[in-house]
């Protein structure tokens, strides 16, 4: 689904303004008579380091024009195949950049944007990393692609043949590909279904937003993730 | 422990931790006697560490309470799973509650443990979010990087989210290994057989001179201890700000102009030859003499 279709789903077809350059989309929308920010990358984007500041750029934008008034909702559309493989983005630590953009995510947390990724496409890794995973509250369309590797190339480093690995994602959540796999333990607050009112889900999403990371716990209680919670609940507590 | 010369480089997580701190000052949280080992490594029939490969607990530094996490590059390359993200995500968890002087993570790591990757994902989305939290409230986290495995993938992230990056020229700092690039874009877009040109690209010179480490120096647990104490004494006097609209519009300003200024660059040499009188010489020269000429260079 083009980013048009997605745009004129989730707020009609008059109640957006957002425009893309390249890989990077950025601009405004409603939510239920709200004005939100709406900042995101498309068609599988490798993050590198100008895509990286780009999206670091409007996040502060966002933050200053709000300095005063009351801190508008921001969409983080997701849609990235991971961290761009290149020696020069390397060289200038293309990390940094990465750390920068989660520091800017944390700033306007802090002054009391509502915060809500959506994973349209795929999200992988470091690209996911970098931003979408910082939000409030994550979202995946139906179709969305969500996962570190392939089992193929997980296969080759982790020297275990494919057929255990294949036969242990069919009852394992924990390495596999998938977003249902990360919604089992936590790291995706929704999956929407094809039939569902969008405009509303996203609406329902910003309405529903924690204070605190509760990723841990909401693993525990899928059954995907049993431990995360437990053992930082045990260090907490010596 | 002063004055003696153990490689920071060579030695274990726990070595480096027991010479890092006071003597006898360390307590240990999730302690190995508690067995925490990782069940989805068990279901692959890997091997087992009973603290999953990394220690977490409290200690005195020069007599300043921290909280400190070492990861052991040891085992699986120091990579984050369920249990060993856990264990740093509590670790910070405490510390926003008992407000220690610093929390001090010992990172010697290739990032998410693929064994269990989508667990060691959202681990570390857990460890940003919790850094962050921390540093929000005051309380400043430096990353000491100089182990084996370097600090890459997400725990590369997570050491610049760190107030402070103290090096070794050993150390390696960057997001994707030089392994993953060849075997995806080619040798001829990195070659990570060549040992001088991965240092070049990732190592702690190259860091330093170019603002992503704050402090490069020798390899030796001594001085990775004297470092941080003189860190702890520096947030005594000048307590940690959170991070503000203003100090992030700075460092965007700064990376900004860091890539448009080496637009093209793809070997540390050119940063050399940008930052030092006697480009060809970087590579040689001690840590102290770095340090001077790169002074004279701010």
């Amino acid at each position: 689904m083009s980013e048009q279709l997605l745009f004129d789903r989730l707020f009609g077809a008059d109640g957006h303004k957002i425009s893309s350059e390249g890989l990077f989309l950025h601009g405004l929308a409603e939510v239920d008579g709200q004005t939100i920010s709406v900042i995101g990358t498309r068609d599988h984007a490798a993050i590198d380091v100008t895509l990286a500041l780009r999206i670091a750029d409007a996040i502060l934008h966002t933050v200053r024009a709000d300095a005063s008034t009351s801190p508008r909702p921001i969409l983080f559309i997701a849609d990235t195949q991971g961290q761009a493989l290149s020696r020069h983005d390397e060289l200038l630590g293309l990390n940094g950049y990465f750390a920068h953009v989660a520091r800017c995510v944390d700033l306007a947390r802090r002054q009391g944007h509502k915060l809500v990724t959506l994973i349209h496409g795929e999200a992988v890794s470091g690209g996911f990393l970098a931003y979408g995973m910082l939000a409030d509250r994550i979202c995946a369309l139906p179709d969305a692609q969500v996962r570190v590797m392939d089992l193929r190339a997980m296969s080759r480093v982790t020297k275990i043949n494919l057929e255990r690995l294949e036969e242990l994602a069919a009852v394992s959540p924990v390495f596999a590909p998938g977003a249902e796999n990360y919604w089992k333990m936590g790291g995706i607050h929704e999956i929407w279904t094809a039939r569902d009112h969008w405009g509303e889900r996203l609406a329902a999403a910003f309405g529903s937003i924690a204070d605190s990371d509760s990723r841990a716990t909401i693993g525990n209680e899928r059954g995907g993730r049993q431990l995360a919670a437990s053992i930082a609940q045990l260090v907490a507590d010596a | 422990m002063t004055g003696r010369r153990i490689s920071y480089f060579e030695a274990s997580a726990r070595q480096r931790l027991s010479g890092l701190v006071d003597e006898k000052s360390f307590s240990e949280f999730c302690p190995p006697e508690l067995r925490k080992t990782s069940p989805h490594l068990a279901r692959l029939d890997a091997p087992l560490a009973f603290d999953d490969g990394v220690v977490v607990g409290r200690a005195t530094l020069a007599g300043h309470k921290i909280f400190i996490a070492a990861q052991e590059g040891r085992f699986n390359g120091g990579a984050v799973g369920e249990v060993h993200g856990a264990k740093i995500r509590g670790l910070l968890d405490k510390a926003l509650l008992e407000k220690p002087a610093a929390v001090l993570l010992l990172v010697d790591s290739g990032g998410v443990r693929l064994h269990e990757a989508n667990a060691g994902l959202i681990a570390i989305s857990e460890i940003m979010r919790a850094v962050l939290r921390v540093q929000a409230a005051g309380i400043p986290v430096f990353a000491l990087v100089g182990g084996s495995c370097g600090a890459f993938g997400g725990m590369g992230i997570v050491t610049r989210l760190c107030a402070e990056v103290v090096m070794s020229e050993q150390g390696r700092l960057a997001l994707s290994g030089p392994e993953v690039i060849e075997t995806v874009k080619g040798v001829e877009e990195f070659d990570s057989r060549d040992r001088a040109l991965v240092w070049r690209v990732t190592g702690g010179k190259l860091r330093r001179a170019l603002g992503e480490a704050t402090m490069l120096v020798d390899d030796l647990i001594p001085a990775f201890r004297d470092a941080s104490i003189d860190l702890i004494a520096k947030y005594k006097t000048y307590p940690l700000a959170p991070a503000s609209l203003e100090t992030l519009l700075a460092e965007h300003a700064r990376l900004t102009a860091r890539s448009e200024r080496f637009a093209t660059a793809r070997d540390g040499r050119e940063i050399w030859q940008a930052t030092f009188v006697d480009a060809a010489r970087v590579p040689e020269l001690s840590v102290d003499e770095f340090n001077r000429q790169l002074g004279e260079q701010v």
